[in-house]
């Protein structure tokens, strides 16, 4: 594979997965204030893949990060460059944006630099959606290969492995194309000093919706957010009596 | 491990928590608790302390465990706190390093500290000698029997009694491990002052009886500043308590303190008054590549001053210790560095404002590779990223490990000589003909806390033996006290380094000692053969 190539990659700032979230008092969302974001990992590791494509290819690769959401994604951003993105485009927007906005977003960056290839995140580990990728496929009519777990580039082609129930799908699609990534396609690389030094001089262009002029406004109302029920501790037992017996009349299950 | 791998593989749950195993980097812990308890096998090829120690001699005043002992410990304690059990034992007679292996037949769980009480009464009555262990995770064979001597665990006491939202203090059960306080802590907005790569199996009464360092003492200071207040039961019975949970209390002998660090050998540890601080809200690590240790002691001076009240660790390893790293653990996969450096240094801040933390440690990093005194290095974006670059300094020692037999040893000295003591051991062997392929050694590790001046050295044989211990000491403990350091910075004395405490204790300190312990233990039932040099 040698001809020249454009790649876009969707960064989504999120959460911290380390973080243990906490329902806010209100019982509106989780709580966001004062808590560690990082980029999303299935994100991590598109844009590992967009730079791992872009280091085997023999052509000319850009890669192209793209984040929207409040001014703090930006931060997301320059870890991507910092990681080996080429320059970012940061949609700023003071309101949530749900899937389909992101998507129609997205449609929007794409009609405006027509990459070959958009990879994003299978989803965000915030909302869990697993809507923004196939339905920016939709909107665009582009093929999708989702779930990926394994990626083969060949001319303005290329063969995915897929994760599936019970086992994986092998599928190929001509380039234009959406692939969002599974989370054994690749392990992300650590933003080395050099490329982070690099990356504050890395183009970043600031849009705003009304650049993009879309319709952004949300379709889902969040009616209550509740935590999972507390587990109870474990117990420790006396003898294989004391156990059926607990078995028996605690638990009920025999 | 395979089984965790094959259930990673099972995983089609996609959510945060599907997130953790697969990204969440090495699980040593996990490994490090399937020898020691599911496996008893896994020791059996193990010599005894005694074969391999001849000039260890039973004490002829314990007596030797009786029926009529047995039946009063049935008396006081539930069955299922009493291990008799031949393989069950082997997990309480071996160190984790299969390096000493005791004889003990009889191992007590003692559920509160009435119960560890009535045990050591009826001990010292008897003159039956006892081991207090607590997580098993020591060192220096401190926590093993040597003979028969009755194996008191702290496992069955775990309960978490108090904690102050407002001050901090957490009072808690000796047997708490010290991942759950911490993760109890974390809870709360707190953190535990100390960290150590055993955090998953050690018991913070453990902790607190070795006096251990770790990861966080930089930043927090020794035990000997955090504890509150200790309850500890005196071989006569007296239940010792001291639980106070006072930041300030000028009244009399503070004798909490002889009990820090004392290795079991003055009474049992029972429970902790400790003062957590407050967790950071922001946390950064960068782990750097660096040519020579001129540079690491420059990036030393000016993380001091450029990072300076954020400044959380200052961890540094050698090119040995990354090549047994990366050979041995499966880790969070992949060498953050593109290349070997001769030294790695791993720094941590921590602080309330991330953009404020962020600066301050992208300026510094920046005008040390613009000045080149870094090589190359690495900033974690997320905290996985954070958790599998502290991963590979904490699984460090496991990989070591499994480089063979390991001569461990933990001493302190001025930073500039740190280094000294690594490069002087190694050409010490290759001077005797003694390292190499087919040869006794097979490599000198170097790895530490830079900021507390200690050098872990780890010395790889094939086998632990006369020949190769004769080769390291008394060499190590002679150079040490010519550079006026001490034999052992953090992982205490036990039986390993208490005959070498002469290099670091002026006779009349040592005597001093002795007698303490005859006044506390005139018996001399407690942790017996250890700590102090035999007579």
């Amino acid at each position: 594979m040698s001809s020249n190539l454009r790649i876009l990659v969707a960064c989504k700032r999120v959460v911290d997965y380390a973080v243990k979230i906490r329902v806010n008092a209100a019982g509106t969302a989780v709580e966001t204030a004062n808590v560690k974001h990082s980029m999303n990992p299935f994100d991590e590791i598109g844009t590992e893949q967009a730079i791992q494509i872009k280091e085997k290819s023999g052509g000319k690769v850009e890669v192209i990060a793209v984040s929207c959401g409040s001014d703090k994604s930006q931060e997301t951003l320059r870890t991507a460059l910092a990681m080996g993105a080429d320059r970012a485009i940061f949609v700023e927007s003071a309101e949530e944006l749900q899937p389909l906005a992101v998507a129609k977003l997205l449609k929007a960056v794409v009609e405006k630099e027509k990459p070959d290839m958009v990879i994003l995140g299978k989803q965000a580990i915030d909302d869990d959606s697993n809507q923004t990728g196939q339905m920016l496929a939709g909107l665009l009519n582009w093929p999708q290969a989702t779930f990926a777990s394994k990626v083969e580039l060949a001319e303005k082609a290329m063969t995915v492995t897929r994760e599936v129930d019970g086992g994986v799908e092998t599928i190929k699609t001509p380039l234009p194309a959406i692939l969002t990534t599974d989370l054994r396609l690749n392990v992300p690389r650590y933003a080395s000093l050099p490329n982070i030094m690099k990356a504050k001089k890395k183009p970043l262009t600031k849009l705003t919706i009304a650049d993009l002029a879309v319709d952004v406004k949300p379709r889902l109302e969040t009616l209550k957010v509740t935590e999972p029920p507390k587990r109870q501790g474990g117990k420790l037992v006396e003898s294989v009596d004391d156990l059926v017996d607990k078995l028996k009349n605690e638990a009920k299950v025999l | 491990m395979l089984t965790m791998l094959s259930r990673i593989h099972s995983l089609r749950a996609i959510s945060r928590l599907s997130l953790k195993r697969p990204l969440g980097g090495i699980n040593f812990l996990g490994a490090r608790a399937t020898f020691s308890t599911h496996n008893p096998s896994y020791f059996a090829t193990n010599r005894f302390t005694v074969d391999e120690y001849p000039y260890l001699k039973r004490s002829e005043s314990f007596n030797r465990l009786s029926e009529k002992d047995i039946s009063y410990f049935k008396s006081i304690l539930a069955s299922s706190s009493i291990t008799q059990d031949a393989e069950d034992l082997e997990a309480f007679n071996n160190d984790w390093l299969r390096k000493y292996r005791g004889q003990s037949k009889l191992v007590l769980k003692p559920s509160s500290a009435e119960q560890v009480s009535q045990i050591l009464k009826y001990c010292n009555e008897q003159r039956l000698a006892v081991v207090p262990q607590g997580g098993n995770t020591g060192l220096v064979g401190g926590s093993v029997p040597v003979f028969d001597e009755i194996v008191i665990s702290l496992s069955h006491m775990s309960k978490i009694r108090s904690f102050d939202e407002v001050s901090g203090a957490l009072v808690c059960d000796a047997g708490c491990i010290l991942e759950v306080l911490d993760k109890y802590l974390e809870e709360r907005g707190y953190i535990m002052p100390l960290d150590l790569g055993a955090k998953g199996s050690c018991h913070i009464g453990g902790n607190v009886a070795t006096n251990a360092g770790g990861l966080r003492l930089l930043r927090y200071g020794s035990l000997h500043g955090t504890v509150l207040g200790l309850e500890v039961v005196l071989p006569d019975g007296t239940i010792l308590d001291n639980l106070s949970t006072l930041r300030k209390d000028n009244t009399g002998y503070d004798l909490k303190q002889l009990f820090i660090g004392s290795e079991g050998t003055l009474g049992i540890i029972t429970a902790v008054s400790i003062l957590s601080p407050k967790r950071s809200k922001a946390t950064n690590v960068a782990l750097l590549g660096l040519n020579n240790f001129d540079q690491l002691q420059a990036t030393f001076k000016r993380s001091k001053d450029e990072l300076s009240e954020i400044l959380s660790a200052f961890e540094f390893w050698d090119r040995e210790a990354m090549r047994l790293a990366k050979q041995h653990l499966v880790a969070g996969a992949h060498d953050p560095l593109q290349s070997l450096y001769p030294f790695y240094i791993l720094i941590e801040t921590s602080g309330s404002n991330k953009d404020h933390d962020d600066e301050k440690l992208n300026t510094f990093l920046e005008g040390l590779m613009t000045d080149d005194v870094i090589q190359d290095g690495v900033v974690a974006q997320d905290s996985t990223q954070i958790h599998n670059l502290w991963a590979i300094r904490e699984g460090i020692p496991e990989a070591c490990s499994k480089a063979g037999a390991v001569y461990k040893y933990d001493i302190s000295m001025p930073v500039p000589v740190l280094y000294q003591a690594v490069e002087d051991m190694r050409a010490r062997l290759v001077k005797e003909g003694a390292i190499g392929d087919g040869k006794l050694f097979s490599s000198v590790i170097g790895y530490g806390h830079v900021g507390d001046g200690n050098l872990h050295l780890n010395v790889a044989a094939t086998e632990f033996c006369k020949e190769a211990t004769d080769l390291i000491e008394p060499y190590i403990f002679e150079w040490t006290a010519r550079h006026a350091g001490s034999i052992s910075a953090e992982h205490g004395l036990g039986l390993s380094k208490n005959n070498h405490l002469h290099y670091s204790k002026s006779p009349s300190m040592i005597q001093l000692m002795r007698r303490f312990k005859q006044l506390i233990d005139p018996n001399g039932i407690m942790n017996p053969y250890k700590y102090l040099p035999l007579v």
